[in-house]
């Protein structure tokens, strides 16, 4: 009776050891990546949160460590993502209307596109500062090293990220309701416009603020389209010249600290910053998809 | 194989849209009613192989049209041929004729979008806009820039969908929140509200208890003295209870090709199909042996 049970209630002992070793295994590497996380967050922490106050973020950065601040950098970072964002909203979202709502896969050339955006996702960010210090900072389009030039660097870095996130929005609105729609009359724009696209904006609006958050930590391509590390005044326009926080905490931790200046503690407290920015901005984002996304 | 054609040569394709056919809408009447679809070989493909051909019948004005079959028999690929919703698929391809009013509707210079706002439709699954009531049917309306007073426009749509009960108090709430035929009679009011000439329902209680399907019935009955229906059914007591005339589908099913293609086997009086029918295939079909 009992070798009966036995037999059917539980697997032989050599299988359940390799059934626990399995799984401490793979809590092992959880714990390695998260413990990792932990360490470098708290070690920032312990260094930057007792320079992360007011005067820090309404300092400009200076030579003498107790007076730099954040300020110029934090208004760079927020002129940034301001022209990235007024970039790839209106982009992404049309490329991703036409290659979801109007191009036909038949087609070999809207395939290239295709294949090309999910290529171009993941094309190292200092190429696309490459593009930009060639075409946009200078080259033919020569807008020299300002916000605009950064602004749309960063954009053309993330727009595949928005095509993508925007497709999967659109598809996620059902064909019933294009065919709800048409078969009212509707033409293909008023449908896409009128009730396809309100219902893909919180899927959208997610993989914009994803994208920025994205775009709010990159540093090589701004050095190479020529963000400005030292400076002193906040951006006054797009054709300003600027500096980002990724830059001004690189700065910072690239200048030799001595006895009278330690600049650690304000790169840690940049740090800390643009953390609880990229926090804030995707706790948005969540709350923004579970607050306005269909259930269909 | 006999071509499965009920011929009525009485009936001219190409009158002019008559007035509101009161006088026939007593079921005796036996003279035949204007046709507003005249079908003439009318042959669908979808990447080249045949889902329905040789389909050549009138559907009548005032008048509830079933079209029956079994699965795969090409009905719902022939009714959305009636608003050109068939459009939609890439590579649908249309043959034949398709008279609305004596206007083929395939010609070149027909606007597709133009027919779909005179030739309504209710879709097999309920599919309301994620939107308020109001909204849903305030949608068809506006992008056609229909003039009038909206609130009317809407409880007029609501009254004929009889849902205005239900719905009066809960105009701006979101549709999602009505029942499936609640929902389903909104897609009716709907459509209703571009004031269609013809609505065209695949499979519209499908996805409805027998109650909402009773009611949806009931709606069918009092539209048809001002619309012309035709309607794609599983349900061949649905086809019999509510309809005037039916089409049978069948499958035929080519050895060479290994190609499943949906015919029509026989088009009557609803009455006649499913006490007489001319042909053993319908006979089999509508007393349950086969399919």
């Amino acid at each position: 009776m009992s070798a009966h049970q036995d037999a059917i209630g539980r697997p032989s002992g050599s299988r359940r050891v390799k059934d626990a070793a399995f799984r401490m295994g793979l809590v092992a590497c959880l714990a390695l990546a998260v413990g990792l996380l932990a360490v470098l967050l708290v070690d920032v922490a312990i260094d930057g949160v007792g320079t992360l106050n007011w005067d820090f973020i309404n300092n400009f950065t200076s030579i003498s460590a107790d007076k730099a601040g954040i300020q110029a950098a934090l208004w760079g970072t927020i002129w940034l993502m301001g022209v990235c964002a007024l970039f790839i909203v209106p982009v992404g979202v049309a490329t991703a209307i036409y290659l979801e709502e109007y191009a036909d896969p038949r087609r070999w050339w809207n395939r290239l596109i295709e294949l090309n955006i999910q290529n171009l996702a993941a094309v190292p960010s200092i190429v696309y500062g490459i593009l930009g210090l060639a075409f946009l900072v200078r080259g033919p389009i020569g807008l020299g090293n300002v916000v605009l030039a950064g602004g749309l660097t960063l954009g053309l870095l993330v727009l595949p990220m928005v095509i993508i996130a925007g497709r999967e929005a659109l598809r996620a609105v059902p064909p019933s309701i294009r065919e709800g729609s048409m078969a009212l009359g509707a033409t293909q724009w008023q449908t896409i416009w009128r009730q396809v696209l309100p219902a893909a904006v919180p899927g959208i609006a997610t993989g914009v603020i994803l994208a920025l958050s994205r775009a709010i930590g990159e540093t090589a391509p701004l050095i190479v389209v020529g963000a400005v590390s030292v400076i002193a005044f906040n951006p006054t326009g797009v054709d300003s010249q600027f500096t980002a926080m990724p830059i001004q905490i690189f700065d910072w931790i690239s200048r030799a600290s001595n006895d009278i200046n330690d600049y650690k503690p304000l790169a840690a407290a940049g740090i800390l910053l643009l953390i609880i920015l990229l926090l804030a901005m995707n706790s948005v984002a969540i709350w923004l998809r579970n607050r306005y996304e269909q259930k269909w | 194989m006999a071509e499965p054609v009920t011929e009525h040569p009485e009936i001219r394709v190409d009158l002019p849209r008559a007035e509101p056919a009161t006088e026939q809408s007593s079921s005796e009447t036996k003279r035949p009613r204007e046709a507003i679809f005249h079908l003439d070989e009318l042959a669908v493909a979808y990447a080249g192989k045949a889902a329905v051909r040789g389909v050549s019948f009138d559907i009548a004005r005032n008048e509830i049209t079933a079209l029956i079959g079994p699965s795969g028999c090409g009905k719902s690929t022939l009714i959305r041929c009636l608003n050109r919703m068939n459009d939609l698929i890439p590579t649908a391809q249309v043959d034949g004729k398709v008279l609305y009013h004596g206007q083929d509707l395939y010609a070149p210079e027909v606007d597709a979008v133009e027919v779909r706002k005179r030739i309504g439709m209710v879709f097999q699954k309920p599919n309301p806009f994620p939107k308020s009531i109001y909204d849903n049917i305030a949608f068809g309306p506006r992008v056609l820039g229909m003039k009038g007073d909206m609130d009317e426009i809407v409880e007029s749509a609501l009254q004929r969908a009889a849902l205005w009960d239900e719905a009066k108090d809960r105009l701006k709430t979101n549709a999602f929140g009505m029942s499936g035929g609640q929902q389903q009679r909104l897609c009716i009011a709907r459509a209703l509200a571009v004031e269609p000439d013809v609505i065209l329902m695949d499979e519209p209680c499908s996805a409805l208890d027998p109650i909402s399907t009773g009611k949806i019935e009931d709606l069918m009955m009092d539209l048809k003295r001002e619309y012309s229906i035709v309607i794609v059914t599983h349900n061949m007591q649905q086809a019999a209870r509510v309809s005037d005339k039916t089409a049978f589908f069948t499958v035929e099913l080519d050895e060479s090709e290994k190609q499943r293609t949906g015919r029509v086997v026989e088009f009557d009086d609803t009455e006649r199909i499913f006490t007489n029918p001319s042909d053993p295939r319908t006979e089999a079909y509508v007393t349950g042996k086969v399919g």
